[in-house]
C-alpha cells in the first residue's frame, strides 16, 4: 500500500515542471470563464431592481403643447401623480419678479428646489414660461394662483403670486418663498426640456 | 446512552465544538460587567429573529396593505401587539447592548492586535444591522418610515455622476413606492438576516481563535513551554487551546463559570427590556416616533423628519456639513473611523487601566460627544444646534486623530505579566 502511493508522489514529482504551467494556465482559463459566466448571472438580478415596466409608464415623461397658453395663463398637467404649473408670465410681471426680492427666504435659489439651467431670477429656461410642481413645500397642499390684486391682500404691493391655503405660505411668480410663512423652500422646478418653441418635456432635461 | 452520544459523536463532531467552543473555552477570571453584552446581543438577536417570522405570518408588504397589516396585527392578531413590540422594542435594545459592546472593546483594547479582525467582523455586524433596522422601520408604511427611507436613500443622490441613477435603481421607481417596500421587506427577512447570522458565526470563531481580552488587557494565552506547572490552569481546558498554548492559571472555563454571569446579566436586562416592552413600548416617540402611526402620504412632509435614536449621532453629523456630498462623506466617515480604530491606534497596551491619562478622557468625551450628537440629531434643528453639531463633528473625529498621535509614543503604566499576580 505504501509502495503505492511512494510511487504516485514521485510520479507526480517528476512531471512537476511541465505540468504546473499547463494546470494555470486550467486555473486562469477556467476561472476568467467562470467569472464572465458569474458576471452574466448577475445581470438579471441587478437589472430586476430597475424600474418596471408599470412603474416606467406611470412615471414617464409628459409633453406638453404650451402653444394655445395665453400671457398671464397658467394650465396644470400632471406628472408622476403630482400637479405641474406652467405658467405663461407676461413682461410687466418678470419685470416686477426683482421688486419683491428683499421679502425672499431664498430669492437666490441657492437650495436645490431646481435644475441647475433653472437657477436665475426667474427660474426658468425661457424667462416666459414658468414650470414648478404644484405643491407647497410645507406639508404638500397646492398652493392657488391669485392674480389681479387678489395676492396684494396677503403680499402688500405684490398683485399676483401664489398662496396656499392650508397654512398660508406664500410665494412669488417664480415660486420663491416669502419670508415669516411656514414653507421652508421654494416651489420645486421639474426636471424639463423644450421640444420646440411650442412643446415642452417635463420630466427629462438630457 | 452513552452509546448513541458515541454512535452520533463518530459521524458529527457535536460534543467536540460543544467543548471546544462553550464548555471547555478558556475565559479570563477577571472579566466585569462589560463582558455580558454580547452574550445579551446573541440573545436579542435570537429575540429579533423569531419574532420577526411570526411578524411575517401576518404582515402584508404593500403599499396598500402594509400600514393596515400592522394595525391589524396590534388589534386582531392573538398577542400580535406583544410580538410587534418585541421586535422594535428589541431593535432598539440591540443598539443598546451593541454600542455599550463597542465601547467596552474601545476601552479595553480588545480591537488591538492580534484581534482587528475580530473588531471588523464586529463593524461589519454593526453595518448590517443599521441596515437591517433601517429597512425594517420601513415596512409599517407609516409617514416617518417613508420620509426617513426618502432621506436615507436620496443620500445616495449626493454621489457625482451616478448618484441621481442609483437612487432610482434602489427604489426601483421615481419615488419611493411600493416596489420600495417590497425589496425593502425581502432584504429585511430574508438577506440581512442571513449576513448578520453569518457574520456573528465568524465573528465568534474570529474571538475563539484569538481568545477573549479582559479589563486589564493581559494575555491569559502563554507560549507553550514558558509556565512552570503550578502557574497553569487547574481547569479542563479544551486541548484546541492547551496544545497550542499554556494557558495561566488565570482562566476559568466557560461554562459554567461565565454562562451563569451572563444568566444574572439577561435577568437584570429582561426586567429593564419587560419594562419598556409594557410600560413605554414607545419610549415617548424615540423607538416608535409619533408621525410613524399616520399612513404614508407622498404630498405631505412631516414637520420635523429624524431617523430613530440609535442613527441620531450620525444624522448629526450628516447635518452639521452644510455642503450635501461632503455631508454624506463625513457622515460614512464617522462609521469607517471606526473600523480604522486598530490601526489608527498605534499604542501596544490595551487597557485604559494601563494608558496615559489623556486616553481615559479622550475616551470619555468620545462618549459624551457622540451622545451629545444623538441628541441634536434627534431633535429639531435650531441656531446654537447648528454650531454645536459642528464643534461636537470636530470632536467625534478629533478623537481618533488625538488617538493617533499620542499613541505613538505614550507614557503607560507598567502592565502585570498575569492577571492574578
Amino acid at each position: 500500500m505504501s509502495n503505492v502511493s511512494n510511487d504516485a508522489n514521485e510520479s507526480a514529482t517528476n512531471e512537476q515542471p511541465q505540468s504546473t504551467n499547463r494546470r494555470k494556465f486550467l486555473t486562469v482559463a477556467t476561472s476568467v470563464i467562470g467569472g464572465i459566466g458569474a458576471a452574466g448571472a448577475a445581470v438579471p438580478f441587478v437589472a430586476s431592481w430597475n424600474p418596471s415596466a408599470k412603474a416606467k409608464a406611470a412615471g414617464a415623461d409628459v409633453e406638453v403643447d404650451i402653444s394655445g397658453i395665453a400671457p398671464g395663463q397658467l394650465i396644470r398637467v400632471m406628472w408622476r401623480s403630482k400637479p405641474v404649473w406652467i405658467v405663461r408670465r407676461t413682461p410687466e410681471l418678470l419685470a416686477s419678479l426683482e421688486g419683491v426680492e428683499g421679502d425672499l427666504r431664498d430669492p437666490n435659489s441657492e437650495n436645490e428646489q431646481q435644475p441647475a439651467y433653472a437657477k436665475n431670477r426667474y427660474r426658468s429656461i425661457k424667462e416666459e414660461y414658468l414650470v414648478l410642481v404644484g405643491i407647497c413645500t410645507h406639508l404638500g397642499c397646492s398652493p392657488q394662483h391669485l392674480t389681479d390684486g387678489a395676492f396684494s391682500e396677503y403680499a402688500e404691493g405684490v398683485p399676483e403670486g401664489f398662496f396656499c391655503p392650508c397654512h398660508g405660505s406664500k410665494f412669488d411668480m417664480a415660486g420663491r418663498v416669502f419670508k415669516a410663512v411656514p414653507a421652508p423652500l421654494n416651489l420645486v422646478v421639474p426636471p424639463h426640456q423644450f421640444l420646440s418653441d411650442t412643446t415642452v418635456l417635463i420630466g427629462s432635461d438630457a | 446512552m452513552n452509546g448513541l452520544l458515541n454512535w452520533i459523536e463518530q459521524r458529527i463532531p457535536m460534543m467536540r465544538v460543544a467543548n471546544m467552543h462553550a464548555i471547555q473555552y478558556p475565559a479570563p477570571v477577571n472579566m466585569n460587567f462589560w463582558y455580558v453584552f454580547g452574550f445579551l446581543a446573541t440573545i436579542v438577536l435570537v429575540n429579533q429573529i423569531v419574532t420577526g417570522i411570526w411578524l411575517t405570518m401576518n404582515f402584508e408588504p404593500s403599499a396598500e396593505r402594509a400600514f393596515a397589516s400592522v394595525e391589524y396585527i396590534m388589534r386582531e392578531v392573538d398577542y400580535g401587539w406583544l410580538i410587534r413590540y418585541m421586535h422594535s422594542t428589541g431593535a432598539s435594545a440591540f443598539f443598546i447592548v451593541v454600542y455599550m459592546h463597542m465601547f467596552r472593546g474601545m476601552i479595553y483594547g480588545s480591537y488591538q492586535k492580534p484581534r482587528e479582525l475580530l473588531w471588523v467582523f464586529g463593524m461589519l455586524i454593526y453595518l448590517a444591522l443599521m441596515a437591517e433596522a433601517f429597512m425594517g422601520y420601513v415596512l409599517p408604511w407609516g409617514q416617518m418610515s417613508y420620509w426617513g427611507a426618502q432621506v436615507i436613500v436620496s443620500l445616495f443622490s449626493a454621489i457625482p455622476v451616478i448618484g441621481p441613477d442609483l437612487v432610482i435603481w434602489i427604489q426601483g421607481d421615481y419615488v419611493i413606492s411600493g416596489a420600495t417596500l417590497n425589496r425593502f421587506f425581502a432584504l429585511h427577512v430574508i438577506a440581512l438576516p442571513l449576513v448578520i447570522v453569518i457574520l456573528v458565526f465568524l465573528h465568534i470563531i474570529a474571538l475563539h481563535e484569538v481568545g477573549s481580552n479582559n479589563p486589564d488587557g493581559i494575555a491569559i494565552k502563554h507560549k507553550k513551554g514558558s509556565l512552570a506547572e503550578e502557574d497553569k490552569t487547574p481547569y479542563e481546558i479544551h486541548e484546541y487551546y492547551t496544545s497550542k498554548y499554556d494557558i495561566a492559571n488565570d482562566v476559568v472555563p466557560f461554562f459554567p463559570h461565565i454562562v451563569l454571569k451572563d444568566l444574572v446579566a439577561f435577568s437584570i436586562f429582561l426586567a429593564g427590556f419587560a419594562y419598556v416592552l409594557f410600560f413605554a413600548p414607545e419610549m415617548g416617540g424615540k423607538f416608535l416616533e409619533h408621525p410613524n402611526f399616520e399612513i404614508a402620504n407622498p404630498l405631505k412632509t412631516p414637520e420635523h423628519i429624524f431617523p430613530v435614536w440609535y442613527f441620531t449621532p450620525f444624522y448629526a453629523i450628516l447635518k452639521a456639513v452644510p455642503d450635501k456630498l461632503f455631508g454624506v462623506l463625513a457622515m460614512f466617515g464617522a462609521i469607517a473611523a471606526l473600523f480604522a480604530m486598530p490601526w489608527l491606534d498605534r499604542g501596544t497596551v490595551r487597557s485604559w487601566r494601563y494608558r496615559c491619562g489623556l486616553h481615559k478622557w479622550n475616551l470619555i468625551v468620545f462618549a459624551i460627544v457622540f451622545i451629545f450628537l444623538g441628541y441634536l440629531g434627534g431633535t429639531p434643528q435650531e441656531n446654537w444646534k447648528i454650531i454645536a453639531s459642528q464643534i461636537a463633528t470636530v470632536m467625534y473625529f478629533g478623537f481618533f486623530g488625538l488617538l493617533w498621535i499620542y499613541s505613538k509614543n505614550e507614557k503607560t503604566k507598567p502592565v502585570p505579566e498575569r492577571i492574578t499576580k
